[in-house]
């Protein structure tokens, strides 16, 4: 076998074993967004249960928060940014840090200084990398959130909104993630977690439903404290559980293209094979022929 | 129509979700908790109420007239035209409760001083015992 030949052959099995590994990882993503997604939907009926008690706090009585009130002059803010600890999943996690570079210019341009609070390997490489400021970073769970976690993130973050801003503390706090639109949609988002706006929350429940007057134990503060923080957590949990969707279907569209793109390139090579073989095989007859053409040349010759 | 509204209001729904599941739902007639303020006993018809829960056992009686036991670690209460929701962080049927391995817990968590964890163990342990 000639050199050529070789190589190309070489070069075809290696690109065989990648292409069965990324088809692997292929049907992986693909089973994990399903679960994904049906985590999602279990988280659902507390979440709209939950949102529901908070309107009816909001509505139901005057009560101020902390939580709730928007400080008149803001000076720093907390962005919570979502990515995952893997990679190879297309451009999921630089969309995740692009928008929120966004968010962040937006808000210094606004005067106010920005604490970044990082979930995910990726993210916290990317800001280590540039030796900017994290504020608070939690990594290990990013594939599939529990809602333990989403405490544990919540926790640091409600505790910096409580504290006046000249000690350290923040007032308002934005979430970076990204949506899971459909499997082939994901959206990277930024939304404003706290202060709450109650009319906003108020708009998210169906339309026409009115809410009954309901009596508060042991009263509407206290309510509306034990309330607050749950909410911020199942908002969290809800992202987090959005983001591990969407990063699961990026690396199933990432993967098929890789799938994909291995068949191509293993189809140019095999043609190139087949072309080298094919010379190979036209070089050795017409050595053949040359050579048995000399010869008899030759004793035609030494005949004369 | 009177008849119909008074079998109506023998009942009320229930709905006990977890953050990451729904624990239980079905009809009741009595739904027993604790709220930061005390125990509550909720039937149809109750005025509209949300609470905030203690960590506790929470007994619901069914319309068959069965009992299902649930331990709530901490939570709300809501009842709202003859709809209770009971939304818990972390809830679990007396059914699903590993009497031994919360023994172990309790044991551990007293040891160790861990407060938290005593008192999850400890709610699981009363759970079971209330079944």
């Amino acid at each position: 076998m000639g050199a050529q030949l070789r190589v190309y052959k070489r070069r075809i099995r290696s690109v065989t074993a990648t292409k069965k590994i990324t088809k692997a990882m292929e049907m992986i993503a693909a089973s994990r967004v399903v679960k994904a997604q049906r985590k999602v939907a279990a988280s659902t009926p507390y979440a709209t249960e939950l949102t529901r008690a908070v309107t009816a706090v909001g509505t139901g009585s005057n009560t101020k928060h902390p939580l709730t009130t928007q400080a008149e002059t803001v000076t720093r803010s907390a962005v919570l940014l979502l990515t995952s600890d893997r990679g190879l999943a297309g451009a999921f996690n630089s969309n995740a840090i692009k928008a929120a570079e966004q968010l962040t210019a937006r808000l210094e341009a606004e005067g106010r200084q920005v604490d970044t609070y990082i979930v995910g390997r990726r993210g916290v490489a990317h800001y280590n990398f540039r030796e900017r400021k994290i504020a608070d970073q939690w990594t290990g769970f990013t594939d599939e959130p529990a809602y333990a976690d989403a405490k544990k993130v919540a926790g640091p973050l409600i505790e910096a909104i409580e504290k006046d801003t000249a000690d350290g503390g923040v007032d308002e706090l934005h979430i970076v993630y990204t949506e899971f639109v459909s499997m082939m949609t994901q959206q990277a988002l930024d939304a404003q977690l706290l202060p709450l706006r109650l009319e906003e929350v108020a708009e998210e429940k169906p339309k026409g439903e009115i809410l009954p007057l309901y009596d508060f134990e042991p009263s509407a503060e206290d309510v509306l404290d034990a309330l607050l923080p749950r909410y911020v957590e199942s908002r969290i949990y809800n992202a987090l559980l959005q983001s591990a969707a969407s990063k699961h279907a990026a690396t199933r569209r990432a993967m098929k293209s890789a799938t994909d793109n291995a068949g191509e390139l293993i189809n140019t090579l095999s043609r190139l094979a087949n072309a080298a073989r094919q010379a190979e095989i036209t070089q050795e007859i017409s050595e053949i022929v040359g050579g048995s053409a000399a010869l008899s040349d030759a004793t035609a010759g030494s005949d004369k | 129509m009177v008849t119909r509204g008074a079998t109506l209001a023998a009942e009320l729904h229930v709905a006990l979700v977890a953050a990451d599941r729904e624990v239980w739902s079905g009809r009741a007639t009595l739904v027993v908790a604790r709220t930061t303020s005390g125990d509550i006993g909720v039937m149809p018809g109750h005025q509209p109420l949300l609470g905030v829960l203690e960590s506790g056992p929470v007994t619901i009686r069914t319309s068959e007239g069965g009992t299902v036991v649930v331990a709530v670690h901490g939570g709300f209460i809501s009842f709202a035209d003859n709809k209770l929701s009971l939304l818990a962080e972390v809830a679990e049927l007396a059914e699903e409760i590993d009497v031994q391995l919360a023994e172990r817990e309790l044991e551990r968590a007293k040891a160790e001083g861990d407060a938290a964890a005593e008192r999850r163990a400890d709610v699981r342990l009363r759970t079971v015992s209330a079944r």
